[in-house]
Order: structure tokens, then sequence, then C-alpha cells
């Protein structure tokens, strides 16, 4: 009698555990004051963020608002760029970014990231897909080829290219091809997914197809996205962020935002007043 | 007469001066071609390949001369190739953009367009003199190096460039450091165009007779090369020799010897549109 009594218990507490754990999750991605210059234009005036594990969060703004600039120091894509200096911490899974130690390349397997055009390499499909295995070093064809079919179907395109893996990836649809970078970039396992403008090069129904995506992504991965499509933050985005000449103006839910923004900027832009 | 029917005028007239400038230069090609295969096309047969120079005419062929242009291509490539293509990747790939990249970028230009003759004299002092290798394939073959390193250097830079960055961001972001991205992506997508570069400047170098008469390259030599280290002649200068000789059968022979060297020149450039073709065709 008294184990059955127990066990019940036993579970509600474990399941409040979790509850709770999902609540006080530790941020993904914590930002503070960071600052961003081209040679002297301030292109991002401090800026602090967190944003949570298994969330979407979208980044909207006119155009020149620094936040594809912003999604960019998340994998460090902006240390390409000559003029490019960083003031301020980014803090991915309470490990700071841009300390010197940092090997950018395993930043880079956890961070991944997906253009605003759809970039296949002028290489078979296969090999598209299996290249981050490759540079990694990875020499086992069976497990190449288990990944390459896994991330293929998880953006859905397995069905159509199955037949086809030795196509050049150059010869899908854009959409088709957006999709494939997608892969690509699940290929390698990251925890988190930054989009620049993904959609933005892409039909209606290929835009669709990318958003239900998203929505099933995130139970696996943290995305970041950077949109111009108002309607698509609101739709697949639990978290926006509006950004206004380098600087956040706003960030909050994204039923917050886009129904009771507490600044008067972000109403005007959400509601096509200016932008 | 107003002025749409004036600019109207002005462009058929410069149109038709074009087709004019055009057709010269097809008509002088054409003539020459035509002068060289009346003369020369008769005298190409088996024997005028294999034989080795020779005092009278009809007996002698170009082997020697034929065998010396390959070796030399032969080791041309395999020294200009590499370090050329090497210093390309670098310059567009490591180096800073500064001033003093500027600054150098305007001079491998620059060096593209001295004259050969230059090279041979530079070739003359270093390789043969300095080091010691005498009027030898090898210091033949340095010195053409010498004088085609800023085609491949200009040729392989710009094909990088035409690489489209997204491709390079792409790379990055799945994780691919700065080697593996230039093994992988930039390489292959811009081999077509560093290929063709590299085979247009051999192309050029075949074709070259000035720094290599300077270098010590004899007009006639018994034997075929047999090692990088031997005395050697090329094909323009055999048939250089063969143009300065009285003899009738010695034009001949010349004629001949050009229409193969055309011969190679055209196949070595065809080649290189092939390339050019394919690599175009890529990025569709």
């Amino acid at each position: 009698m008294e184990i059955s009594m127990e066990k019940p218990i036993d579970e509600v507490i474990v399941l409040d555990n979790i509850i709770d754990l999902s609540l006080k999750k530790t941020p993904k991605i914590a930002v503070s004051n960071v600052k961003v210059w081209y040679d002297d234009f301030q292109a991002i005036k401090g800026i602090d963020m967190e944003i949570k594990p298994n969330t979407v969060t979208a980044f909207i703004g006119p155009s020149g608002c620094g936040k594809s600039t912003f999604l960019r120091l998340f994998n460090r894509m902006n240390d390409y760029v000559d003029s490019f200096k960083m003031e301020g911490k980014i803090k991915i899974d309470s490990k700071n970014i841009y300390k010197k130690k940092i090997n950018v390349e395993e930043l880079r397997k956890e961070v991944g990231m997906v253009f605003q055009k759809p970039n296949p390499f002028p290489k078979s499909i296969f090999e598209n897909v299996a290249y981050g295995l490759k540079i990694q070093g990875i020499k086992d064809k069976k497990f190449i080829k288990e990944r390459v079919e896994s991330s293929l179907k998880q953006v859905a395109l397995w069905n159509e290219v199955k037949d086809n893996l030795n196509k050049s990836g150059l010869a899908l649809s854009g959409g088709q091809q957006q999709r494939l970078c997608i892969a690509r970039t699940l290929a390698v396992e990251p925890s988190i997914i930054l989009m620049d403008e993904p959609t933005s090069a892409l039909d209606p129904i290929s835009t669709a197809k990318i958003e239900e995506l998203i929505f099933e992504l995130k139970k696996k991965y943290t995305i970041v996205i950077v949109t111009h499509n108002m309607q698509q933050a609101s739709r697949i985005s639990d978290y926006t962020a509006f950004f206004y000449l380098g600087a956040l103006i706003e960030f909050d839910k994204t039923k917050t935002i886009f129904t009771n923004p507490s600044k008067e900027q972000t109403e005007n832009y959400i509601t096509g007043r200016f932008g | 007469m107003n002025s749409i029917q004036k600019n109207r005028l002005k462009d058929q007239a410069f149109k038709y001066w074009g087709i004019c400038c055009t057709c010269m230069g097809l008509a002088l090609l054409i003539i020459f071609i035509g002068d060289i295969l009346i003369d020369g096309i008769q005298r190409i047969d088996w024997g005028f390949i294999t034989s080795l120079p020779s005092r009278k005419p009809e007996k002698s062929g170009i082997y020697t001369a034929l065998m010396g242009s390959i070796w030399i291509l032969f080791f041309t490539t395999i020294i200009a190739f590499p370090i050329g293509v090497a210093a390309g990747i670098y310059l567009e790939e490591y180096g800073k953009k500064n001033k003093l990249a500027g600054i150098l970028e305007i001079n491998i230009s620059n060096l593209a367009g001295v004259p050969s003759i230059i090279y041979g004299l530079l070739g003359l002092e270093v390789f043969v003199r300095i080091m010691n290798l005498g009027a030898s394939v090898l210091a033949g073959s340095l010195t053409l190096s010498l004088l085609i390193l800023p085609i491949v250097i200009v040729a392989t830079r710009e094909s990088i460039k035409a690489v489209p960055s997204s491709i390079k961001d792409a790379s990055y972001a799945l994780g691919a450091s700065k080697w593996q991205t230039i093994w992988y992506q930039i390489l292959p997508a811009s081999s077509g165009g560093i290929l063709t570069g590299v085979i247009l400047a051999l192309s050029r170098a075949v074709g070259e007779t000035a720094p290599l008469i300077v270098v010590g390259a004899l007009a006639y030599v018994p034997f075929a090369p047999e090692s990088p280290m031997d005395e050697f002649s090329v094909l323009p200068i055999q048939i250089f020799n063969w143009i300065s000789r009285p003899q009738h059968g010695f034009i001949e022979n010349a004629a001949a010897a050009i229409i193969i060297l055309l011969f190679i020149t055209f196949m070595m450039n065809g080649i290189a549109v092939y390339f050019r073709n394919k690599w175009q065709s890529k990025w569709k």
C-alpha cells in the first residue's frame, strides 16, 4: 500500500522539476552591452539580449538597422570584414564566444547559418549535405550516408531528391535549394540556427514550406531569424526584437510586440507607418 | 536634319567603321595564314617532324627544336604553375587589403607588360651566370617562368575573385577553416579560370624567342635534350634561323615549322577556351 501511495507523488515532483527547469532555463545566447563599429561608423550601439533555448526569435527593423550585423555576431561571420571592431560580451551556453581561446570553427559547428540567397555549393546534392562532415574529417561512409538522409528528411526534401543525390545542387528550384542549405546546416548538428532573411528570395509556396520547417525545427534547435516580413515574424516567432539605427528598441514576446508594443517607434514600424 | 537623325547617322557610321576594322584584322590574318600554308604545307610530313636539322633543307627537320619546345614547356609549367597559383591565392585570400597590397597589385600587372628581352637579360645574369646553370633547358624554363608568372598570378586572382562570396560564406558557416574553404570550394570553382590563364600564358611562352636567345638557346643542336641540363633549341629559334638562310628550301621549312607552331598555339588556346566554357556553364 505504501509503495503505491508514494509513487504518484514522486512523479508529480519530477514533473514539477521539468516545468521549473523549462521556465528557469539558462539563456542559450546572452548578449551584454555589445557595440560594433565598421571603421568610424557605429553599427550596433550597446545591445543586451537573452535568447532562450528552443525558441524562435525574429529580428525585425528597417534596412541598415544592424539586425543582420547583430545576427552574424553569433557565429562570428563579421570577423572577415576588415574594418569590423567589437566591444561587449556574447555568451553561448555560458561561454564567451569572443574570447581569444575560442576556436571559431568549433563555434560554427554549434551555430549554423542559413543565408538570404540560397547558396548551395556547385556540387552534388549529396556532397552539399556531407560537406560539413567531410571538413570535420569524418570518413565513415555509412555514417555520412545516414546523416545525409536524416538531414534531408528533416527538411522534407528526401522524397524529392532521393533518386538524384548525384545531381548538382544548383539544378534544384530556389525553394528546394534553400531547404538543401538548411539540411546542410542540420547535418553538422548545431544547437543554434541563424537565418538571415531565408525566404526573401523565394516564392510564397516555398516560403510556407520553410516556415513550417522552422516550426518543426524549434523542437530541437534554437532559431534566430532576420526577416523583413512582418507577417512572417508574427507567424513563426516566439520572441521579436525590433532594431532601429543600431539600437534594440524593443524585445518581447511576439504577441506583445504585435498587439501591445510599449514603444511608439515599434508600433509605427509594425503598422507600416515607416520603415 | 534634327538631332535624332544625326544620332542615327553617327550610330550607322560607327557600325560600318567597326565592321571595316574587324575585316581588316581578319583579312590580314587570313592572308598571313594562307601565305604560310601555300609555302609550307607540302613540306610537312612525318619525316619533317622526326628529322634532325641538316645543312640540306630537304633533309632537315624540326625534331630537336620540337623536343626542345616540349621540354621547355614542361619545365616552365611545373615551375610557374604552382608558384603563380600559390602567389595568387595568397594575394587574394590571405594578404591584407592595404596600401602595400595595392602597390604590389599594380606592380604585378606592370610586370606582365615588361618586354620579354628584359626577362632574358635577367635570366642570363641570375640563372646562367650566378646559378651557373649554363645555356640549359632549366635556365630557359626558369626565365620563361619569370616571364609568365605575372600572367598566371593575375589570372589566378581574377578567377578567385569571380567565385561568389556566398560560397565562401556557406563554407565558413559550416565550420570550415580558411584552408579547407580554399581547397574544397574556391579552387575547384576557380580551376577553370586558373587553367585557362595558365594555358594562355604557356602558349605565349612557347612562341617566345628573344629571352631564350639571350639565355643562350642554340640555333643548331644536333640532338634533342635528354636532361634539364642539356643545351636546347626551340621552334621559334629554328624558324628564325631558317628564315635567315639564303636557300629557298629553308624558307619552305620555316613556313612548315610556323604551321606546326601555330597549330600548337591554336590547340592550347582551344583547350583554354574549352575549360573556360565548361567553367562558365557551371555557374548558370
